[in-house]
């Protein structure tokens, strides 16, 4: 895919997220919207995978780690054809395969059950282990939150990472600053995570989470990157593409009303408009 | 009387994992820097590049267990009952109940027969916790026969399944060559009339012991061994109350949510039955030998046959 091709991509699971979180009357649609560019080129361009064999033995892995995003994921699994994106607006309703948050055995394409902060990097390094110890050509990639950093387990597993000198493994950081209770900066401070990653022996990339060319820079630098797990920081702006979540925390785990749903389609049909222009 | 052979189930459990991997290549064993303690260093000796040291991070060695599960591997995951159910509870949870993966999980030094460490270290509420996860297999082997044979029977089975395992040697009285263990299936190993006995682990052979102490007073016990107290021989169970009318269970462990909880919540359901329940009364260890510890509560044979006769008055 092109560069024009993600953007329009990544705008169309932009709008299944905002669709399916509204259509719930719950969910995490900030979130949701800062990691989309990165789910979209992760799906449409990185990953070995096969939506018709979703579970293909050798396919890469990816394991949402900041399960609270389960849109974002449900969205890029719709759009790449693993179900039908009219499936997308049961999500958290009784009997759908679309949980509150990833669950393995109900939604085709999701690699692990997630939600609880901090385990789903520890399930990627057991995977990414699995590999290696097996002689296995499957890479493993998992996305975390800033806030989602300040739990423990999330070092044990970078520190073993590191140690077992995982490069089949890119633990990516949605860097949007923002977490519940507010800025990360002064809920419990995180930087320098770049600092923190190297010391735990990762090669560390700082990118641009809305830049195409700056996401695929980075996943081309972890592939190239041999004897250490690579970290992405990726610096990105929470609710991207809806004027009014923007950087706005009390988008984080709040859905949009009928009049606010219409704002935020327009302002995503905006966006859908001028990419056909280009 | 010839000694009775003794030997420490955690032994066993070293022991079954070398004879599984010498046999099965998706055989994976991790531990949080306790190899030596939990019995894998054996493992390690025999099968040195399956065998995951993941440091002193039990949360993390969950998750890594978890993901090794999801890839086809069959990974037992080792380290104390304390930290493989208490602290990395919720890691056993939600990466590996809810998902239903194929993790097995060995967990050694279970109970007061830890001795020494004291009571930070002897759990006594791993089967409570356990027995909350939907799916969870559990598994308590009385001696090294069983135990042994249990590891095997885990491996076999898809599924989560938590192995209870204690530090301290104890008699060896199953008999290997007869001996048959079937998940989810008790043992009667003597049958009676005036009340049944419903063990599992160490307190197996002492309620052995103790219902010969109540023969010589001419009461007739029934003991069972419940192996696996997830999923519990509920039918067993029924069986013999309907048959003696008063049961009496006995764990090293709590009697809040362990077999004793497990044998309340059947037979208050489905036949009424007096139950006294022996184990852990709401209080924590403490050091001292293992011996030490089982006598002061009660949890051996004398203190056993003790609290029957209460219960019996």
């Amino acid at each position: 895919m092109n560069k024009l091709e993600l953007q329009k991509t990544a705008n169309e699971i932009r709008k299944g997220i905002v669709t399916s979180v509204h259509a719930a009357k719950a969910g995490h649609p900030g979130g949701s919207l800062s990691c989309a560019d990165i789910m979209t080129y992760l799906y449409f361009e990185e990953m070995n995978i096969d939506p018709k064999n979703p579970k293909k033995e050798d396919r890469d892995r990816f394991v949402l780690s900041k399960g609270h995003c389960a849109p974002a994921l449900y969205s890029t699994l719709a759009q790449r054809g693993y179900f039908p994106v009219e499936e997308l607006t049961t999500l958290r309703k009784l009997g759908s395969h679309l949980q509150g948050h990833p669950c393995m055995q109900h939604t085709p394409g999701v690699d692990m059950s997630s939600g609880s902060l901090g385990q789903g990097i520890s399930v990627a390094v057991g995977m990414a282990l699995s590999a290696k110890m097996y002689g296995n050509d499957f890479r493993v990639y998992t996305l975390l939150g800033d806030g989602e950093i300040a739990e423990g387990q999330v070092w044990e597993a970078s520190m073993f990472a590191g140690f077992k000198k995982l490069d089949n493994l890119v633990v990516i950081v949605d860097n949007n600053n923002l977490q519940i209770d507010g800025p990360v900066t002064e809920v419990c401070d995180p930087y320098p995570i770049d600092e923190k990653f190297k010391a735990f022996n990762f090669h560390v990339i700082n990118c641009d989470a809305h830049d195409f060319d700056s996401i695929e820079a980075a996943f081309k630098e972890a592939r190239e990157t041999k004897g250490m797990p690579t970290a992405i920081i990726a610096k990105s702006l929470k609710g991207k593409g809806v004027s009014f979540m923007e950087n706005n925390v009390a988008w984080h785990g709040t859905a949009p009303n009928d009049e606010q749903y219409a704002i935020a389609m327009a302002d995503l049909e905006k966006v859908g408009e001028a990419l056909c222009q280009k | 009387m010839s000694e009775v052979k003794k030997i420490a189930t955690r032994e066993s459990y070293g022991n079954a994992l070398v004879e599984l991997g010498n046999e099965h290549d998706d055989l994976v064993v991790l531990t949080a820097d306790l190899a030596a303690a939990t019995k894998t260093g054996v493992f390690k000796k025999a099968h040195p590049d399956k065998h995951i040291n993941v440091g002193i991070a039990e949360a993390n060695m969950t998750g890594i267990a978890a993901g090794l599960a999801t890839t086809g591997k069959v990974p037992f995951c080792s380290s104390f009952a304390m930290f493989s159910a208490g602290r990395a509870f919720e890691q056993v949870r939600n990466s590996i109940g809810y998902p239903h993966l194929n993790v097995k999980i060995g967990a050694t030094h279970a109970g007061i027969s830890v001795g020494e460490d004291g009571a930070s270290h002897q759990c006594n509420e791993d089967i409570a916790l356990m027995r909350t996860i939907p799916g969870m297999v559990i598994i308590n082997p009385a001696d090294d026969v069983e135990a042994r044979a249990a590891v095997k029977a885990a491996y076999e089975y898809v599924g989560p399944v938590y192995l209870r395992f204690g530090r301290a040697a104890v008699p060896v009285f199953n008999d290997e060559a007869t001996y048959k263990f079937e998940m989810g299936k008790g043992i009667v190993l003597k049958e009676g009339k005036d009340l049944t006995i419903v063990a599992t682990g160490l307190t197996v052979p002492e309620s052995m012991e103790a219902a010969k102490m109540l023969a010589n007073d001419g009461i007739d016990a029934e003991v069972i061994n419940i192996h696996t107290i997830k999923p519990l021989d509920e039918e067993l169970i029924i069986a013999s109350a309907k048959k003696t009318g008063r049961v009496v269970t006995a764990e090293e462990h709590s009697v809040i949510g362990g077999l004793g909880s497990a044998v309340c919540d059947c037979l208050s359901e489905k036949l009424p039955t007096p139950v006294k329940k022996i184990g852990m009364q709401d209080v924590f260890g403490e050091s001292g030998s293992a011996a030490a510890l089982i006598h002061k509560y009660q949890l051996d044979a004398e203190g056993i046959y003790n609290q029957i006769k209460e219960f019996l008055k």
